[in-house]
């Protein structure tokens, strides 16, 4: 056992890391927000594929680069991180099932929780069973999303086929988890820095908490997390999504507070992980149903 | 990411199973939780079959009398022993995990000739000298005063919170050796025999009622130079390597009890009609959440010190924090699926929940432990 990043792990996740903070930095996530939610940059989606990024798991054969979870896990964590917009996570699974999805050309989006993110700039739609769906475009309801980067539309419960693809669960926790270590890193930075009382304010143990609770959430998410995408393992991811979710909602939440009225503001990008943090935690379905999930195992006493 | 055993681990983890099996069903009896004699005598038994069989030890370096077992090998030791339901470390606990490592890290040949082997053996119990009434979380702030008399120390002041102090056979006691030293400088590491005179212990009955711990008093004690483990002042340092194996590697085998203990839970709230209860349902799926996450936490630690050769790093206060709040709230659930049994002290569950309440403040407070968290991971200012 050796439950740590491979080199191979750790020059993919600085890959990533340095493609997304160069192609999609705190100026580029500004413009965004100024199109509001308008305009999916499809430059930007091919670039993503051509990098692999859809495609990562796909066999050598197909094109791929026959990499698993594992590396999918940390190439979501950094989408996450730097709040990468657009519908990700569905296009990654449709990747070898829909023409262009793997190389970026096509946009595919999915409802995943009882919503369906940037449906009006998505070229197709996939139903939570994994199939084409048609229907569902049809008798989708926009919603004035909460997110400015996430364009939202509300699906009537007639149409829900099911419980929310575990896969798409797993990447979304990832998401949560480079959102949660990103709002832990902001309020660290704003603490280190921002003075009063003559002081930077992490020096007071009111604040100190508050951040020592962020990291903790934050390296407990990221256990369960990598943990699932070894595994894959139903019980595991329904475990890693509870705690990523709390970690990026409850880290955001903190985050603002750390940042005070400055975090409140919209010039802030602090709100934007708290909004993003809660559309995510959307799109793995229900927390009832992850729980119950949970609660199964016990009782089966599979856990290990 | 490798969470798979490799062929030599799971060899490992097989023999220690099979050994288990057979040493287990002969072990005597288990004493009464408040006879700190018969306890004391119990968990020594079990420690002489341990090094009897090749246990003992496991995780310490084999110039210390150990077995150099790697760390993922002494994660698989654990997890077994607790999975097979094997004693705790009990009353072994001071110089299994503490003082023994602190004597093989800071000791010489000669110290660690004279305390490892028996601590190994089962024939010697060591208990804690840190804390006192005016220094508990701000250990710096001990008062306990020792002098130099010829090639003796002379030592007076208190401690208190000491586990198993009137059963254990030697104490590892930090005392103030210069007054007039910045207050981390002065503090020098000493191994004091327990039976010298001038030293008085008075059980301290704990909120469950048992006497776990007492205040120890010593009134001019006299303890040879000899005894002093590291260079005089130098005890702060030498501390510092002690707290890091408390925080590191101690609550292993615990997270393995609590998701048995969880599993149990939900078991008896099918058997007693509380697991209709949704409230209930998604309150313990929460906390299996909580738990196995806290299992790969583990794995991802011991993983890490496997990499820095074994020596545990700060991410032990990561652990510790949000597992003593899981642990409490563990209980909390179990009282829920009890009900009105839950005030029984008699049930084991009650007595735990109970004891689930010094998790936060022993081995460093919660808030402490905060602290450790934001100034030497985060790099946030040191304040007050």
């Amino acid at each position: 056992m050796d439950f740590r990043l491979t080199e191979d792990q750790r020059a993919l996740r600085d890959g990533v890391r340095a493609l997304l903070t160069g192609r999609f930095g705190p100026e580029a996530l500004r413009a965004a927000v100024a199109r509001g939610g308008r305009g999916l940059d499809r430059a930007l989606w091919r670039e993503l594929g051509a990098a692999g990024f859809f495609s990562l798991r796909l066999p050598e054969a197909d094109g791929g680069a026959g990499l698993g979870l594992p590396e999918a896990v940390l190439a979501f964590e950094e989408a996450g991180r730097v709040l990468l917009p657009g519908p990700l996570v569905a296009t990654h699974l449709a990747a070898g099932q829909v023409a262009g999805a793997a190389a970026g050309e096509t946009v595919v989006t999915a409802v995943h929780g009882g919503l369906v993110e940037w449906l009006d700039e998505s070229d197709t739609v996939w139903d939570d069973a994994g199939g084409p769906s048609g229907a569902v475009a049809a008798g989708a309801v926009p919603l004035t999303s909460v997110d400015p980067l996430t364009p939202l539309h509300r699906i009537p419960e007639d149409l829900l086929t099911g419980p929310t693809d575990p896969l798409a669960v797993l990447l979304t926790a990832a998401e949560q988890l480079g959102n949660a270590a990103r709002t832990c890193e902001a309020a660290v930075q704003h603490a280190r820095t921002r003075e009063q009382f003559g002081q930077p304010i992490g020096a007071f143990q009111a604040v100190k908490h508050l951040c020592a609770g962020m990291l903790v959430r934050v390296e407990l998410a990221r256990a369960a997390v990598y943990a699932a995408a070894v595994t894959a393992d139903p019980v595991d991811i329904a475990a890693a999504r509870l705690l990523a979710d709390d970690a990026a909602v409850r880290g955001a939440r903190d985050c603002l507070q750390v940042h005070g009225g400055m975090g409140f503001t919209w010039e802030s990008d602090v709100h934007l992980y708290l909004k993003r943090a809660w559309v995510r935690a959307r799109r793995g379905g229900s927390i009832t149903e992850s729980e119950d999930v949970l609660a199964d195992d016990l009782i089966a006493g599979t856990g290990r | 990411m490798d969470l798979t055993y490799t062929a030599e681990e799971e060899e490992f983890r097989a023999r220690l199973r099979e050994w288990l099996a057979g040493a287990l069903p002969a072990l005597p009896p288990k004493p009464s939780p408040d006879d700190w004699p018969a306890r004391r005598a119990y968990d020594l038994g079990w420690q002489r079959r341990l090094y009897d069989a090749g246990y003992a030890g496991l995780h310490w370096p084999l110039d210390a009398g150990g077995r150099g077992a790697t760390p993922v090998q002494h994660l698989i030791y654990l997890e077994e022993t607790e999975r097979a339901g094997a004693p705790y470390v009990g009353a072994n606990f001071v110089g299994l995990l503490h003082a023994g490592p602190t004597i093989a890290a800071e000791g010489t040949a000669g110290q660690r000739a004279r305390w490892l082997p028996p601590v190994l053996r089962g024939e010697e119990v060591w208990c804690q000298g840190f804390s006192e009434p005016d220094a508990g979380s701000d250990l710096a702030a001990l008062r306990t005063r020792a002098w130099r008399d010829g090639d003796d120390y002379v030592v007076s002041g208190s401690k208190i919170w000491t586990s198993h102090a009137e059963v254990a056979d030697w104490c590892e006691l930090l005392v103030r050796t210069d007054p007039a030293a910045p207050r981390h400088r002065g503090i020098s590491w000493l191994a004091m025999p327990m039976d010298a005179p001038g030293i008085t212990v008075r059980p301290l009955p704990t909120l469950a009622g048992s006497a776990e711990f007492a205040e120890v008093f010593l009134d001019e004690v006299r303890i040879p130079v000899t005894h002093r483990v590291g260079a005089e002042n130098d005890g702060w340092r030498v501390t510092m390597v002690t707290l890091s194996y408390e925080r590191g590697t101690a609550f292993v085998g615990e997270v393995v009890a609590c998701r048995r203990v969880l599993g149990e839970l939900a078991r008896a709230a099918r058997d007693n009609g509380r697991w209709d209860d949704p409230a209930l349902r998604r309150r313990l799926g929460g906390l299996n959440a909580e738990f196995r996450a806290l299992w790969r936490l583990t794995q991802w630690n011991v993983s890490e010190a496997q990499r820095t050769g074994g020596v545990p790093g700060v991410g032990g206060s990561v652990f510790k924090l949000r597992y003593s709040h899981a642990r409490q709230e563990l209980y909390d659930a179990a009282a829920e699926v009890l009900g009105p049994e839950a005030l029984d002290l008699e049930r084991e569950w009650t007595r735990d929940r109970l004891t689930s309440l010094a998790y936060t403040i022993a081995a460093g407070t919660s808030q402490i432990q905060r602290n450790i968290v934001a100034e030497r991971i985060l790099g946030l200012p040191k304040g007050r």
